[in-house]
C-alpha cells in the first residue's frame, strides 16, 4: 500500500503553506505562497480573503505533487490559522465583503475605550477570559457592521457570514458543486479568541453578543478542534477535514504539551508562550490570557494560559529594514557577538503598545541607557535580549498565576535558529530551553489533530513518541547579574508608559 | 560593464549598457543575469535598472554569514537527523579549522551537548574533507597533520589523493579517523556561483553508518547529498 500522509494547511499572517507529514510526524514536503498586505491607513492592516483562498488552491496540490503523491494518499486535512483576523462574506455568492481585518490592526482603539467605559478593560474577563483590546475579533466585527452601509440589516437577516480564517477556508473547502455554500463552522480555540464565546460553556454567550451588539445569525457553529468537520469537495475532493486550531494552540499541540504544566513558546514576528492548564480554567491576575488549548472530539476541552508578545522577530526585521544595520535577519547574531554584553542599552519594542503582561496601548518604544559607548553591536544585543526579557516577564506572570514554576521551556519558530538568543533565554529564565526536531510545530500540530480525528494516529501517547529533542541550552548565568539585568529592563519598560496622550 | 554600473548610482537598463558598450542586448542580458545571480549586481524595484551591489566592497569578507547558513540549513538538517537517526552537523572552514555552525542531536533523547562554535580538525573528519576538497586558500596543504587515531591521514600526499577522490565522487567519508568506532558522511554545500560555503554531514557508530563490508551505506550517502543540495538550492534561489 502506498504511504499515506496528513496535509496541514497553515494560513498565516504573511503566507499560506501546505506541509505534508508522514506517520512518524516527519515533514515530507512544503509549498508556500505569500499574500499581499494592505495598509490603507496608519494602524490598519488588511488581507484579501479571495487571494488567500486562491493561494490555498495552489499550495495544497503543489505540496502533493512535490513528492509525486496521489491525492488518494492524503488521509486528512488539518487547518491552522492566524488568529483573530476577521472576515465577513456573502452567504449566497461566497464573495468576501471588503477585506479581512488583520489581528495587528488597531482601528478599533476608540471603540475599545468606549466599550471599556467606567468598568475597565477587564469587564468581560470572567465571561471570555480576555481583556478588551484591539487584538481580538469581536470589536473588529462590530466595527465592520458599523462602518459598511446596510451591512447590519443584512447580517440580521442572515445574508452575511462571519468567520476567522479557518471558517473561511472550511466554507470554501466544502462548497457544493453548484456554487452553494459550504459548512459555516469554527473550532473552540479560534472561537475563544473572539471575546464572544463563554469560556466555560464553550458556546456563544448572549450577554457578550449583546454587549458587542453583534447578531447571532452571522456566527459559525463551534466545533471541537480535533474531529471530522466535513469532507472537502474541492482541492482535495473526498478528503476529510479533521482539525482546525489557531496557530499558537496548534504549536502547543505539535510540541505535544498535552499535560498540565507543559509549556511552549513560538518565536516568530511576535512570540506566544502557552502553558497547558488542563481542565482547569485559570483566570489570570497578571495579564495572561485564558484561552482554550484544544478539544478532542467530545472529550472535555483543555485550557491554557497565554502570554502574547507583539514584537519579537519583527524587532529584528526593523533593525534590518528600518535601520539597515544588517542585511539578513540571521546576521544580527554575528553583529551581537562582536561585543560581550549590551553595554547598558535596553530596547523596549512597544511599537504599538505593549502586550502581555502589561497590556498598555499608550506605551511606545524606547532605547534606554544610551551613551556614547554604545555601538551597533550593543544595539544588536539589546534587540535580541528584548525577546528574552519579554519572555521572562511572561514566565514570571504565569508562574504567579498558575502557582507552578516552569521547569523547562520548549521552543520553536524561526528565531530558534539564533543560538545567542536561545542561550540568553536559558540564562535569564534559569531553566532548560529545548528545541524539537520539527521546528514547524504549528503545521505539525494541525496535522496531529487531524490525523487523530481520522485514526491515522491512535492516541496522544503515540504522538508524544514522535517528539525528539534536536537541541538544548542550559542556564549558565550568575544570579546576581540576572537580577541586575532584569531590574534594568523593568526600569526601561516603565519609561515606555504614557507616551501617547489622549487627544485634547 | 562593472565600471559603468559603478559610475551610475541610480542604475542602468540593459539598453543603456548595450549602447555604451556596443554589445547586443542579448549579450548584455546574459552577463547582467550572471552578475545578478552571484550577487554583484542588484535590480531596482521596477526590475528595469541594475546597479552595483555593496558585495564588491566586502569581497574579502566571508560572503555568507555563518548564522545565515544555520538558519537556511536548520529545517533540512533536522530532516536528515530524523530520517537517518544520527547526529547532524553543519560546518565551515575558518582559518584552517572546521567550525561547527549547526548541530542537531541524535533523535534518541539521550543526553547530548550542543557543540556549535567548537572546532574540528579538517583532515580527520568527513565534514572537513568535504570542504577541504574545494578549498583554494591553502588550508588543504597544512604543514603538519595531527594524528587522532591510527587511521588519521597524516601523510600530505595521501590526503591530496583522498581530497581528489572526494571531488570526484562529490562526498566525503570518515572511518575512525577522528574517534575510534565512529564513522561519518558529509557533502559540500554550494552557494551562489557554485562556491562551496560549508558542508553538512552525519556521524555515528560504524555499525550504523557502514554496511557489513564496512563501506559507507549508500542510502545514507544519498540522504546526505540530497540534504546538501537542498540547502544549497535554498541559498542560491533567494536572490
Amino acid at each position: 500500500m502506498a504511504e499515506q500522509y496528513v496535509a496541514a494547511v497553515d494560513q498565516g499572517t504573511n503566507s499560506t503553506r501546505c506541509i505534508l507529514f508522514d506517520r512518524r510526524g516527519r515533514l515530507v514536503s512544503v509549498a508556500q505562497r505569500e499574500h499581499r498586505q494592505y495598509f490603507p491607513k496608519p494602524g490598519w492592516v488588511e488581507h484579501d480573503a479571495a487571494e488567500i483562498w486562491r493561494n490555498v488552491t495552489r499550495v495544497v496540490p503543489a505540496a502533493v505533487r512535490q513528492i509525486g503523491a496521489d491525492p488518494g494518499q492524503i488521509v486528512a486535512i488539518g487547518i491552522t490559522n492566524q488568529r483573530e483576523t476577521s472576515l465577513l462574506w456573502d452567504r449566497r455568492t461566497g464573495q468576501p465583503i471588503g477585506h479581512a481585518v488583520v489581528w495587528q490592526d488597531t482601528r478599533t482603539d476608540r471603540l475599545i475605550t468606549e466599550l471599556a467605559g467606567d468598568q475597565g478593560a477587564d469587564r468581560f474577563q470572567d465571561l471570555c477570559g480576555l481583556p478588551l483590546t484591539t487584538y481580538f475579533s469581536a470589536p473588529r466585527l462590530r466595527w465592520m457592521l458599523d462602518h459598511t452601509p446596510g451591512l447590519r440589516a443584512r447580517a440580521e437577516r442572515g445574508e452575511v457570514l462571519f468567520g476567522t480564517m479557518e471558517s473561511w477556508l472550511i466554507w470554501n473547502f466544502t462548497r457544493g458543486a453548484d456554487g452553494t455554500g459550504g459548512l459555516h463552522v469554527t473550532d473552540v480555540t479560534n472561537a475563544s479568541r473572539t471575546m464572544l464565546m463563554n469560556i466555560e460553556t464553550l458556546e456563544w454567550d448572549d450577554q457578550l453578543l449583546a454587549a458587542f451588539d453583534v447578531p447571532a445569525a452571522v456566527l459559525p457553529e463551534i466545533r471541537p478542534s480535533s474531529g471530522v468537520f466535513g469532507t472537502a469537495t474541492t482541492v482535495l475532493p473526498g478528503v476529510r477535514i479533521g482539525a482546525a486550531l489557531g496557530d499558537q494552540q496548534a504549536a502547543l499541540f505539535g510540541q505535544t504539551c498535552f499535560s498540565p504544566g507543559e509549556a511552549k513558546c513560538t518565536y516568530g514576528t511576535g512570540s506566544f508562550l502557552l502553558l497547558n492548564t488542563g481542565k482547569e480554567i485559570v483566570r489570570s491576575t497578571h495579564g495572561m490570557l485564558t484561552t482554550v488549548a484544544y478539544q478532542i472530539g467530545d472529550q472535555p476541552a483543555a485550557y491554557a494560559l497565554e502570554g502574547s508578545m507583539a514584537v519579537t522577530g519583527s524587532l529584528v526585521q526593523w533593525f534590518r529594514d528600518g535601520l539597515g544595520l544588517i542585511h539578513t535577519a540571521a546576521e544580527i547574531e554575528t553583529l551581537a557577538r562582536t561585543v560581550e554584553d549590551n553595554g547598558g542599552a535596553y530596547i523596549v519594542p512597544a511599537f504599538s503598545g505593549l502586550f502581555a503582561p502589561h497590556w498598555r496601548s499608550e506605551a511606545r518604544g524606547v532605547i534606554a541607557g544610551l551613551t556614547s559607548y554604545i555601538t551597533k553591536g550593543h544595539l544588536a544585543r539589546a534587540v535580541l535580549e528584548a525577546t528574552g526579557f519579554q519572555t521572562l516577564e511572561v514566565v514570571d506572570a504565569m508562574n504567579a498565576d498558575s502557582g507552578i514554576a516552569l521547569k523547562a521551556l520548549k521552543v520553536d519558530g524561526g528565531m530558534t535558529a539564533n543560538n545567542l538568543l536561545m542561550q540568553f533565554l536559558a540564562d535569564l529564565l534559569d531553566v532548560r530551553v529545548v528545541r524539537p526536531m520539527v521546528t514547524e510545530t504549528v503545521s505539525l500540530g494541525a496535522a496531529y489533530a487531524a490525523g487523530l480525528a481520522v485514526g491515522y494516529w491512535p492516541d496522544l501517547e503515540g504522538l508524544r513518541s514522535n517528539w525528539h529533542r534536536a537541541g538544548q541550552w542550559l542556564p549558565n548565568m550568575d544570579p546576581e547579574r540576572r537580577a541586575t539585568e532584569y531590574a534594568n529592563w523593568q526600569a526601561a519598560v516603565q519609561r515606555t508608559f504614557g507616551w501617547i496622550r489622549p487627544e485634547q | 560593464m562593472l565600471r559603468l554600473l559603478a559610475a551610475a548610482p541610480n542604475g542602468l537598463g540593459v539598453a543603456d549598457l548595450g549602447n555604451a558598450l556596443g554589445l547586443a542586448k542579448a549579450t548584455v542580458h546574459g552577463i547582467v543575469r550572471t552578475l545578478h545571480q552571484v550577487g554583484f549586481v542588484e535590480q531596482d524595484r521596477s526590475g528595469a535598472h541594475y546597479r552595483l551591489s555593496d558585495a564588491f566592497g566586502r569581497l574579502g569578507e566571508t560572503y555568507l554569514d555563518p548564522n545565515e547558513l544555520r538558519s537556511r540549513a536548520i529545517n533540512w538538517a533536522d530532516s536528515l537527523a530524523s530520517r537517518s537517526g544520527e547526529v547532524v552537523r553543519v560546518g565551515r572552514l575558518v582559518e584552517g579549522k572546521v567550525v561547527v555552525v549547526h548541530h542537531v542531536f541524535r533523535p534518541d533523547d539521550s543526553d547530548q551537548d550542543l557543540d556549535v562554535g567548537t572546532t574540528l580538525p579538517p583532515h580527520a573528519c568527513a565534514l572537513g574533507k568535504a570542504v577541504l576538497a574545494f578549498d583554494t586558500s591553502g588550508a588543504s596543504k597544512p604543514k603538519a597533520l595531527e594524528a587522532f587515531t591510527t587511521r588519521t591521514i597524516v601523510d600530505p600526499t595521501r590526503l591530496a589523493d583522498e581530497l581528489a577522490a572526494v571531488r570526484a565522487k562529490g562526498w566525503a567519508g570518515e572511518f575512525e579517523e577522528h574517534t575510534v568506532e565512529l564513522a561519518g558522511i558529509a557533502a559540500p554545500i554550494r552557494g551562489l556561483g557554485g562556491l562551496v560555503v560549508g558542508a553538512v554531514g552525519l556521524t555515528g557508530r560504524i555499525e550504523r553508518i557502514c554496511d557489513s563490508r564496512l563501506r559507507h551505506r549508500t542510502d545514507l550517502v544519498t540522504m546526505v547529498r540530497a540534504t546538501a543540495e537542498a540547502i544549497g538550492r535554498d541559498l542560491r534561489d533567494d536572490r
